[in-house]
């Protein structure tokens, strides 16, 4: 780790929020990557929150084009973005007008003073200047003229200074990492390696980044430094990981496990879309990706693919869920594996496309027409998204059924650092294809029967299109009982029905005993499921350090449900489900448990806050 | 997939052993024939054939077929079988679709099918009615066109199915009818033998809700004045005695004439390979008022580069220059540290 930083005068903390704050157009996710990637590489735990409008360029200045990445840093694990920001990096009057209430009391404001001109602070809804009126006397106020510096620093390398502007970021970036004695190294060798093709704009960065680090070395107002030191991590290697990137990685992993080639069909749809773009660059590992017209041909296209023996996948979020729920029912009726992807968003319709809920469980379970009962795979955290991809593919191939893995935005745009898994030590998912008869008709010769049942699972068998003397056809039509021919009689729609739902059951039988965090004899049971994981998590921790009894239980499965679950709820007077939607894994436990859980209901388009949680355990305390 | 050479076959090797359930006297009935008919001739084994059909009446289809088949759901058969062709370029697919299937609920797949040229035959039963649904307007049905849901006569304007395909960069495009078993199966051998989307109205008669809608082009007394044979490198002319045909007017548009009028060398040739759609384009539109003659056979026959061989063709280049892919390398590509 190339580290020549000068610490011998910083303070220590044990962690620290940094928010970067500015219009869409200021870079500020790159800011905030950047750092991200800097604190990870010198060791630090980690968690981010990319927060941006769903407008490519909202109108420049303006409050709703405000575009933010919270960071949060620490010597220690971490789950969450972290609630309130200790430091806030504001670019312009719009994006401290959106971020200052985050903000902690006596947190440290950085300001661009150049953009609080009459126009922007008109544009914001200012009516006077917060910089001048006295209303930001709460805060550590850091006012840096970020524009004409990194003006001033590109004028001798002959950048315009409309192309200098750009930089102000880097600027910004060089400022936050001297104060909290960030690496720089790494920084300027990633401004080569990604602009080294265009001399201009690697130099105008590397000026600005150099300028604000030197302008945190000189200016007294900074004052003192501090620093986050590397956290206790497991020893490995570590890679930095978005929950979308793992997940595509996850796939990948899940073809090669299953030896199986992979088709994706999707369409292009926010948060979903990176999972498309990362697996279109790895055609080498037999992954065929296309760009379908639309939902539903996308996921035709995944189910066509599995009926050729393909692992058959879609990506997409919850209003292409919606698209897709015929097809799906399809694929329950034919019996095929099929991995369908919803990387969840706030709703309903085009709702909050860039921000976070998970509020598609229900549309997950019961989206359906008929009885159509499928598995629900829910990830929990950014690089869990891996191990969730590969658990969702395995069910699929062995089971012959779709299945639905729920993700949302907060971890598909979120990261963390990730322990890389050894390739050996992943599961083996590979399942067998069909090559021979497995019946005889009426007068003794072999026949084929496609939904002749494996015993344990219930799975039918997947013989695939080239094989001789197994050619059969599958349609959403009522299948009889082993032939799989078109049959409308009421026994057989009955007991066909029966099976669906009893091979979905079976698949409860793989899982390990469910886990109780915590204190087994608690009052009181958290009950979570998806990326609610994070600030249950450090709620959790928080109450029990405090000495507060507390037990925890965190589902990967949504359906089935665990076979333990339900006498294990039981023990508990009080049940509370944290979730960010209206209580709908609450309703379902309600619902077949008879437990008397309570919901814990959140709908911003945010994640949960740890304190929220406290909150509302305290609550229930009392 | 095997190496061998492939294995004689008759009509009855490529038959299901399913009772075919179609109405009697349904037109369905003479494609079916055709296509079972015609198998044998195409040197394709039944295990690499996928017969992939939506809904309605035609779409029963594949049960019938001793091959793969997936009767599947209402106007996604094209996605499907696009997905199952990018899989496996191997395979031998059809799309089995009809005028509401592929034209009203499924017309958008219908035309990026033909788009993206994917390597297959879809044959498009076109009887202008809901049948399954018993006796609905489908988009193919003629203005003033009295069912169940239009009482007072249907005012959509319909599709024209081969002005469509033709919209939509269809390689090959052809139309054919249930009566003529002999040219269905010639059409269909050469919608076969395409390379990429092949589209093949055919005419059929729903004799239940939509009895003779094609009587009047053809039945056997008129077919002489009302049918058009198409043959490639050929002047356009028909008639008992081929004394009519097509010509082409300074203002571009195609008029029946007597060919005694003009001579000959002023008949429109007809070129199925012409880069350019507009001569197939107006060709299609010949019959739009329904009293003209109505042209059969093949429209167009261009070679354009086919969608699941572009596909395979990306992933022999990746494999040849970043090798087979590689899971650990993969999992450290965007950069890693250590902790010890």
């Amino acid at each position: 780790m190339n580290d020549t930083i000068d610490r011998s005068d910083s303070t220590v903390l044990d962690r620290l929020v940094v928010r970067f704050a500015g219009d869409s157009g200021d870079g500020m996710q790159l800011t905030g990557d950047r750092f991200t990637s800097v604190s990870a590489s010198f060791g630090n735990d980690l968690s981010t929150l990319p927060d941006f409008p769903a407008e490519i360029r909202a109108p420049a200045g303006t409050v709703n084009g405000v575009s933010s990445f919270q960071v949060h840093i620490s010597d220690h694990d971490i789950t969450t973005p972290g609630d309130e920001p200790n430091v806030l990096v504001a670019m312009n009057p719009a994006a401290l007008k959106a971020d200052l209430h985050r903000l902690e009391t006596g947190g440290t404001l950085i300001i661009n003073e150049d953009a609080f001109d009459e126009r922007n602070l008109e544009k914001a809804g200012y009516d006077a200047n917060p910089l001048d009126d006295g209303s930001l006397a709460g805060y550590r106020l850091i006012k840096v003229p970020m524009t004409s510096i990194t003006k001033e620093a590109c004028e001798p390398l002959g950048v315009k200074p409309r192309d200098a502007e750009r930089s102000k970021n880097f600027f910004a970036l060089g400022l936050v990492s001297f104060m909290y004695t960030r690496p720089i190294e790494p920084t300027l060798e990633w401004i080569n390696q990604k602009f080294g093709k265009n001399e201009q704009v690697a130099g105008a960065n590397t000026a600005a980044f150099k300028a604000g680090f030197h302008f945190g070395e000189t200016t007294e107002q900074v004052g003192h430094r501090y620093e986050v030191r590397p956290a206790d991590l497991p020893n490995g290697e570590y890679t930095s990981i978005t929950g979308n990137t793992a997940l595509a990685w996850g796939l990948v992993a899940a073809g090669q496990l299953a030896k199986l080639p992979i088709t994706l069909g999707s369409y292009p749809i926010t948060p979903a879309s990176d999972i498309l773009h990362e697996l279109s660059k790895h055609k080498h590992f037999g992954i065929r990706t296309v760009q379908a017209e639309d939902e539903i041909a996308a996921v035709g296209m995944a189910l066509g693919a599995a009926f050729a023996g393909h692992l058959g996948i879609t990506t997409t979020s919850g209003p292409g869920v919606a698209l897709k729920s015929e097809t799906i029912s399809l694929a329950v009726a034919i019996e095929l594996p099929l991995l369908v992807i919803d990387i969840q968003r706030g709703g309903p319709s085009t709702g909050l496309p860039t921000k976070t809920e998970a509020a598609d469980l229900n549309l997950a379970m019961f989206g359906r027409h008929g009885e159509a009962p499928l598995p629900i795979v829910a990830s929990y955290s950014p690089a869990q998204c891996f191990h969730a991809a590969i658990e969702a593919a395995r069910i699929a191939l062995k089971y012959r059924t779709p299945v639905i893995l729920l993700s949302d935005g907060y971890l598909a745009n979120g990261s963390e650092p990730w322990l890389i898994p050894d390739v050996d030590s992943l599961p083996d998912i590979s399942v067998s294809f069909q090559t021979e008869f497995n019946g005889t008709d009426d007068e003794g010769n072999p026949i084929y029967l496609p939904y002749l049942r494996d015993d344990d699972t219930l799975a039918r068998p997947w013989a695939i299109p080239g094989t001789p003397g197994l050619m059969h056809r599958v349609g959403g039509l009522e299948k009889a009982d082993k032939t799989g021919n078109v049959n409308y009689t009421p026994q057989n729609h009955q007991l066909m029905g029966d099976l669906r739902q009893a091979k979905i059951e079976r698949i409860a039988a793989d899982y390990d005993p469910t886990e109780v965090r915590g204190d087994a004899d608690a009052d009181i049971c958290l009950l979570t499921w998806g990326s609610t994981y994070a600030a249950v998590h450090a709620a959790w921790q928080r109450q029990r350090r405090d000495g507060h009894q507390l037990a925890w239980i965190h589902l990967e499965h949504l359906n089935p449900l665990p076979n333990d679950l339900g006498d294990l709820l039981r023990r508990f007077p009080k049940i509370l489900v944290p979730e960010l939607n209206k209580g709908q894994l609450c309703n379902i436990v309600r619902g077949k448990y008879l437990v008397d859980a309570k919901s814990v209901s959140k709908m911003s388009g945010l994640p949960f806050r740890t304190k929220e949680i406290e909150d509302a355990i305290e609550e229930a305390r009392s | 997939m095997s190496e061998t050479a492939v294995p004689l076959t008759t009509k009855k090797d490529w038959s299901s052993d399913q009772e075919v359930r179609w109405c009697p006297g349904c037109g369905d009935y003479g494609i079916l024939q055709a296509v079972q008919q015609l198998m044998p001739d195409l040197g394709i084994r039944n295990e690499n054939t996928v017969f992939i059909s939506g809904i309605g009446c035609s779409s029963r289809f594949p049960y019938y077929m001793n091959t793969y088949g997936m009767h599947s759901i209402h106007g996604r058969a094209p996605a499907i079988a696009t997905g199952l062709a990018v899989a496996r370029p191997d395979l031998d697919v059809w799309v089995i679709t009809g005028d509401g299937d592929g034209l009203s609920i499924g017309g958008n797949h219908l035309i990026h099918a033909l788009r993206r040229n994917v390597n297959l035959k879809i044959l498009l039963f076109n009887n202008r009615i809901y049948g399954l649904t018993k006796g609905q307007y489908s988009p193919t049905s003629e203005v003033g066109k009295v069912t169940k849901s239009t009482p007072f006569g249907s005012i959509d304007p319909p599709f024209n199915p081969l002005s469509v395909a033709l919209g939509a960069e269809a390689s090959f495009v052809a139309r054919t009818h249930d009566l003529d078993r002999k040219h269905m199966m010639e059409t269909f051998k050469a919608a076969h033998d395409h390379r990429g989307a092949s589209f093949v109205e055919i005419y059929q008669n729903c004799n239940v809700f939509n009895d003779g809608q094609f009587n009047d082009i053809t039945k056997r007394t008129v077919r002489d004045e009302m049918m058009i044979d198409l043959v490639h490198g050929e002047p356009i002319v028909f008639g008992a005695d081929q004394q009519r045909g097509v010509t082409m007017g300074r203002d571009g548009f195609l008029r029946i004439v007597e060919v005694a009028d003009v001579g000959i060398d002023n008949i429109v040739r007809h070129d199925t390979s012409s880069p350019y759609p507009s001569l197939a384009f107006a060709l299609a539109r010949l019959n739009q008022d329904d009293h003209s003659p109505t042209p059969f056979g093949i429209f167009r026959d261009i070679e354009r580069p086919e969608y699941t061989a572009a596909v395979g063709a990306q992933l022999a280049q990746a494999s040849e220059s970043k090798g087979p892919g590689d899971l650990t390398a993969l999992l450290r590509s965007n950069g890693t540290w250590t902790v010890n």
